[in-house]
């Protein structure tokens, strides 16, 4: 049904997608996997008619298509379901699937009644059981995303492209979102799946397509392999344990968080954080780890200053009281915070490579009120060449460069600084693997020069490679902690499932 | 990244280009535009506007907007004169306070300022958006320059006062020097300073500003107090000009601000643009301006011309980004 011939898609400084190819069966569900950075989603905003200038060449339905935007593939029959949902919360189920294309009564006017029998009718052969009319702010993330297929089944789309349809969802809804892709599958749509849930991936996909570094590595049946081998294909490069820890027992406390709590900033009963204590020491890395909404990040934000209100508790640097008033008192203390979401939080993604670099210490580049270019350049200079930054200028703009690389603007921003205590959130989300190890390999040379790190991170291999102990949060809690000796993935995990869920499933 | 460099020096030239070929038109179709006399008249006028439109530019490049700055310049104007001419009696206790020219002028900036830096202040402490905060206060500082004047035209400030508006040194007109010294002042500014660098930074990513120590809110009321100033700095121009401060000065002197900032290049949700390229929008639209009244063009004529200019300026400038 479709065929993907030697796509390559530039973009300034990396290429994305490196000649894949990709063939895709009606009535099959295709499994597109590969690791954050691998290309996916480029490939994904190709076949959607997102970007439409790239080199190579797309066979659709026999015949050779091109797409002159979303729209446009969306009409030739290719629906795409976004791990963020599309949908206006504020309008009912019946507007947001004919949103653009209303049905009109012979007066013009929209013909209200058809167009909700119509939705009905989409949403009974979903199992949706739900109003038509209801608003979509109402409805849960699973029952939204079923409306997304709903959707993609009144403008008849043909292949339809799942992109982690259940990262937000729970058992039952993922139940019924099999059941629904099943009955797809034989009405003889095609589907492309994508996931990190491998085990999924067994259940449902016929196929699979493994996308590694922007090459499509290998396609072949899902029946007869392992999962195991899967991962082989998708890593190649193994993450090697890194963190020798040497052992040394003296420690020099750096950081030391005492009961620290933090407040809800809208329910003032619930607490973020609560009685959270724990020391850091000169020269170690820990690893913090904890599932979605365990408040890491709330964690390392507290600590920097970002929630000025409602902390109770005391933070120490080296023996002297923090108040986490704001992020310069922290900077002043020698903090420094990669944050989670590099594009909101840690760049200026219109100035360029330098300009970033330097915003932190720009007082120490004044003279006489001046900033003095020569120190600046150098400066820029002295970290694209230190922690190896491609770019084609340091006065290429940020928003040009690849994931890897503008992490490592961030990193280079905040070292310029000369931090005692680096607090890294999610510090290799959606980078590729090349660019991961870098990272590692930084983030233990500067524990070894004696920084103080922190590592969050919900990726277990990672948490284990760099971290000499590791730390576990749940619900706002500290759950446990282990010497990297100690901990294994099970023992952290066990840790950091909520205890609520525990008793359901005991 | 050469090519994007390229482009965006190109565009930089764009208003230039646009400027000549204005020019150029307007010297073919009327002989007394390229007179030095209306020259020199254009650039007394378009001062006025190069002064607020700085501080407008350094509002707008942190993404914010200041629609006060009219009325703020008519109640600044205001006070100078009032005071200049009166100074200040106090009947219940026999006191007078005369001001000599400096003291008015002085009292009028601080006026200024002390309105640009409450509409900061409401903006960050409050988290009112811009456009309302300054809403507010271009109706406030209107309603306190009726208080102030009762509605009248405070007249007849001396010779000295009229050379800010209508003198000349070393054969250029004062104004021109003032709003070119506050340009010069502005350039290095942006360019060549900590403070400038942040109103980037702030106008690109706030977030990344914050988490960067940048104490996002300090620079943001520094920059409506600077604002506030300029717009006092106008209101000298305009009063000393007409020997009179009007209560109706400076109507609708925002939107030919805005328009200068936007003409110039200078993005509304901020971030990017400069200050020359608003000195440029705003010779663009003195020139207009200008040329039509030489040409004879009806005022009401006038008016759509200038509007559609404006769109025009936005349509090429928003083409010329979406290729980068």
């Amino acid at each position: 049904m479709l065929q993907v011939n030697n796509i390559t898609k530039r973009f300034p400084g990396v290429i994305a997608l490196e000649n894949v190819c990709l063939s895709i069966e009606a009535g099959k569900v295709t499994a597109l996997i590969g690791e954050n950075g691998a290309g996916k989603s480029t490939l994904m905003k190709i076949l959607s008619g997102v970007y439409q200038d790239f080199e190579g060449e797309i066979h659709f339905k026999g015949a050779p298509v091109k797409f002159s935007g979303p729209k446009d593939a969306q009409q030739k029959g290719i629906a795409i379901i976004h791990q963020e949902l599309n949908l206006i919360p504020y309008l009912t189920i019946t507007e947001n699937i004919f949103l653009g294309r209303e049905l009109l009564t012979q007066f013009g006017t929209i013909d209200k009644n058809r167009m909700r029998r119509k939705t009905q009718e989409l949403l009974d052969r979903l199992k949706l059981k739900v109003k038509a009319e209801t608003q979509v702010v109402k409805l849960k993330v699973g029952q939204q995303q079923i409306v997304e297929i709903a959707k993609s089944l009144l403008t008849d789309a043909e292949l339809i492209i799942m992109d982690e349809p259940t990262s937000a969802i729970t058992g039952s809804e993922v139940e019924l979102l099999f059941d629904i892709i099943e009955n797809l599958r034989n009405e003889g749509k095609a589907i492309i799946y994508v996931s990190h849930k491998l085990d999924e991936l067994f259940r449902i996909a016929d196929n699979y397509v493994v996308l590694r570094d922007g090459k499509s590595i290998e396609s072949g049946e899902m029946e007869g392999i392992t999962q195991d081998q899967l991962i082989a294909k998708m890593v190649g490069r193994k993450i090697e344990i890194m963190r020798k820890s040497s052992g040394e027992e003296k420690c020099e406390t750096l950081l030391e968080v005492r009961n620290l709590t933090l407040k809800h900033p809208l329910r003032p009963k619930e607490d973020l954080l609560k009685n959270i204590s724990f020391e850091i020491c000169k020269g170690e890395i820990v690893g913090i780890f904890g599932l979605m909404g365990a408040g890491r990040t709330e964690l390392l934000e507290t600590i920097f200053g970002l929630h000025a209100t409602g902390i109770s508790g005391h933070i120490f640097m080296e023996g002297k009281e923090l108040k986490c008033a704001s992020p310069s008192e922290a900077i002043a203390a020698g903090l420094a915070l990669v944050p989670e979401d590099r594009k909101k939080d840690g760049l200026v993604l219109g100035l360029d490579v330098k300009t970033n670099i330097s915003l932190t210490t720009l007082h120490d580049l004044e003279k006489l009120g001046t900033l003095n270019d020569a120190k600046e350049v150098a400066l820029a200079d002295k970290y694209i060449s230190e922690l190896k930054i491609k770019t084609s200028s340091k006065n290429q703009k940020a928003n040009n460069l690849s994931g890897g690389n503008q992490q490592k603007i961030v990193l280079a921003k905040w070292l310029a600084t000369k931090p005692k205590l680096l607090l890294l959130d999610e510090p290799t989300r959606g980078i590729d693997i090349n660019a991961k190890n870098e990272i590692y390999k930084l983030i233990i040379k500067l524990a070894d020069e004696g920084l103080g790190i922190v590592v969050v991170s919900s990726e277990l291999p990672e948490i284990l490679a760099v971290s000499d102990r590791v730390l576990v949060m749940a619900e706002g809690t500290l759950t446990a902690g282990f010497t990297i000796a100690e901990a294994t993935e099970d023992s952290i995990l066990r840790a950091a499932i909520p205890q609520s869920h525990f008793d359901i499933k005991a | 990244m050469n090519i994007a460099l390229d482009r965006s020096k190109l565009l930089r030239f764009q208003s230039l280009i646009a400027l000549f070929l204005l020019c150029l038109g307007l010297s073919i179709l009327s002989d007394k535009f390229l007179s030095v006399s209306n020259l020199w008249n254009v650039m007394r006028q378009v001062s006025v506007n190069i002064c607020i439109s700085t501080g407008m530019t350094l509002i707008v490049l942190t993404a914010g907007i200041d629609l006060s700055v009219g009325s703020v310049l008519a109640l600044c104007g205001a006070i100078m004169a009032g005071l200049l001419k009166n100074g200040i009696e106090l009947p219940d206790s026999n006191l007078y306070i005369g001001f000599t020219i400096l003291g008015a002028i002085l009292a009028g900036v601080i006026t200024g300022s002390a309105m640009g830096a409450f509409s900061g202040w409401t903006i960050t402490k409050f988290n009112v958006p811009p456009f309302v905060a300054t809403l507010a206060m271009l109706t406030v500082a209107r309603g306190l320059t009726m208080l102030w004047t009762q509605g009248f035209p405070i007249s007849g400030l001396g010779d000295t006062f009229l050379y800010f508006g209508t003198g000349w040194l070393l054969g250029i007109p004062v104004p021109v020097w003032i709003s070119a010294i506050i340009v010069a002042i502005a350039v290095f500014v942006t360019n060549k300073t900590r403070l400038g660098r942040y109103i980037y930074a702030i106008g690109g990513n706030e977030s990344a500003s914050r988490l960067s120590g940048i104490q996002v809110n300090k620079v943001k009321i520094i920059v409506y107090t600077i604002a506030g100033a300029l717009a006092a700095v106008g209101g000298i121009m305009v009063t000393s000009r007409l020997d009179s401060a009007q209560p109706n000065a400076g109507i609708s002197y925002e939107l030919d601000s805005i328009a200068a900032v936007v003409i110039g290049g200078t993005s509304l949700s901020g971030g990017r643009g400069s200050i020359l390229g608003t000195v440029q929008g705003a010779i663009i639209i003195g020139v207009l301006n200008n040329g039509l009244v030489l040409l004879n063009v009806s005022p009401f004529w006038q008016q759509v011309v200038k509007g559609l200019v404006i769109l025009i300026a936005v349509i090429i400038d928003k083409s010329g980004s979406k290729n980068e």
